[in-house]
This record gives C-alpha cells, structure tokens and sequence, in this order.
C-alpha cells in the first residue's frame, strides 16, 4: 500500500515532499522517544508522532521511513519542514490522537497487505 | 583509558568525523552519512542497520552532553568498527548510566525525545562487542564492533 491510499482514507493534510506519497508502506511504528523508534521501527514504516522538531527527518531518513504523521493536528517547525523537503520525506498531519489514527492505520494495512 | 583499535593494515575503509557538541541542527547528520557509506560498500543490510543505530545513539550522546567529538569508522573484513571519543564532563558512574531508563538529560533535551535512557543500552545491544570507559572531567570513549559475518 502506498503513502496516498493513507493519505485519502484518513483526510491526512500533506505538508511537504508530495512527490513522494507513491512511497510503499510496509507497517508503521508510534512514539515520540527517538531512541525507542530508532530502535524498532523498520525501513518503510509510516512513524506516528507529536514530535516536531527537525530532528525527527534525520530518524526517519536514517530508517528509511516512507513518511511522518503528526498527530492531533500538531504542525511541522519551519526547520523541520525545510529538511524534509530537502530529503523528500513526506510529513502529514492529522487531526486525529495517535491512539486512534495508529489503530485506523494498522486496521488498514491489515486488510489490504 | 584509551583502546587501541585493532590493526588497520587489513581494512577496506577508514575515516573519522566530528560532530560539535550541542547542536540539535546537525544531530544525526554523521550517522546518516556512515550509514550510506556502509550501503555503498555493500554490506548485509542488517549490518548496516545496526551500525545506523549504534552511531546515531553515539551522535545524539555527543550532541546532549559533550562539548565536541569524534567518530571513527573502520570497515574490516569480518568486523565495521564504530569508536567514539568525546571531550566533555564524562561519566561518573558507567553502572548507573547503562541502566536503562537512567538519563541526566535536562528538560530540554527530553522534550525533543531524547534523554530516556535508552541510548547506551541500544549501543549496546545492536554491538557484537561492547567497550565503554570515562574519566570525569575530560571525556567519554566507546568501541563497539559489529560483526559483517554472523
């Protein structure tokens, strides 16, 4: 399943890198520790988080992730923004908790994998 | 203190980085690069995951706590190894700070997600080997080795 299936299924507002929203997903990881989501999320996840900050492009560049969702409609930093663009990784945002777009998603990915 | 890493005549690629402590701009800039070198050579993807981790926890460390620091990549044959050596406040108590959930980190560092305590223990469960030693005052230094062949 790609980025833009999630994107149109959950009305996920797209920030930046829409180019890239044919990125294949492979499963999703959420936290907002940056070791903990070093540590066990996987190349082509979609990562869930309410951090905003830049460093969260350089996590996800790093792993490989196909693209960032921010929760409850908590907006990118300019520097995050300027970033991500420049390593073409998709952020989004949506309005949902993450308890409840994690368990959209992972319904998701179940259904159509 | 100092660990002499292993002879070098054998190895397929070498070199050192700095990163400048207390810059969360640059954080995770060195690890990506060793991370597309690793690629580059063509290394077992698990290998470079592995290395991926143990040197952005090992940058983030520098970031947070020291004032400057190094990281030194060296690709052998059987083995990539990851060393770290850092001029900062050191650790005083290595148990106490490989215990997970155990973290100094102040309020700023922990609202960007940092500073869990989880760091040291990712380096050291992604490192085949694992070497750590400090003297307070001056500085912090890790070894860690990943196996290439399992």
């Amino acid at each position: 399943m790609n980025l833009e299936t999630i994107v149109k299924e959950f009305g996920l507002e797209v920030r930046c890198a829409p180019e890239n929203l044919k990125n294949n997903v492979t499963g999703g990881y959420t936290g907002d520790l940056l070791s903990d989501v070093i540590a066990n999320s996987r190349e082509g996840y979609i990562w869930i988080t309410r951090q905003v900050h830049q460093n969260i492009v350089a996590v996800a560049s790093l792993k490989e992730h196909a693209g960032i969702i921010l929760i409850n409609s908590c907006e990118p930093s300019r520097e995050t923004l300027e970033k991500a663009s420049q390593e073409k990784i998709p952020i989004m945002v949506s309005s949902l908790s993450a308890f409840e777009l994690t368990g959209k998603i992972y319904n998701l990915l179940g259904k159509k994998d | 203190m100092k660990i002499t890493v292993c002879s070098t005549e054998n190895s397929l690629y070498q070199d050192s980085f700095d990163i400048e402590g207390g810059n969360f701009n640059k954080a995770g800039i060195v690890s990506t690069r060793i991370k597309s070198i690793l690629k580059q050579m063509g290394l077992p993807a698990d290998v470079v995951r592995k290395c991926a981790i143990v040197s952005y926890e090992s940058e983030i460390n520098v970031v947070s706590y020291a004032k400057k620091g190094v990281i030194n990549l060296t690709v052998n044959p059987e083995t990539v190894l990851i060393e770290v050596v850092d001029e900062g406040p050191g650790i005083p108590n290595i148990d106490l700070a490989m215990q997970q959930g155990y973290s100094t980190a102040d309020q700023k560092i922990r609202e960007m997600g940092f500073g869990a305590g989880m760091g040291l223990c990712n380096i050291k469960n992604y490192s085949d080997i694992f070497h750590i030693s400090s003297e307070v005052g001056k500085g912090a230094h890790l070894l860690m080795t990943i196996n290439i062949k399992q």
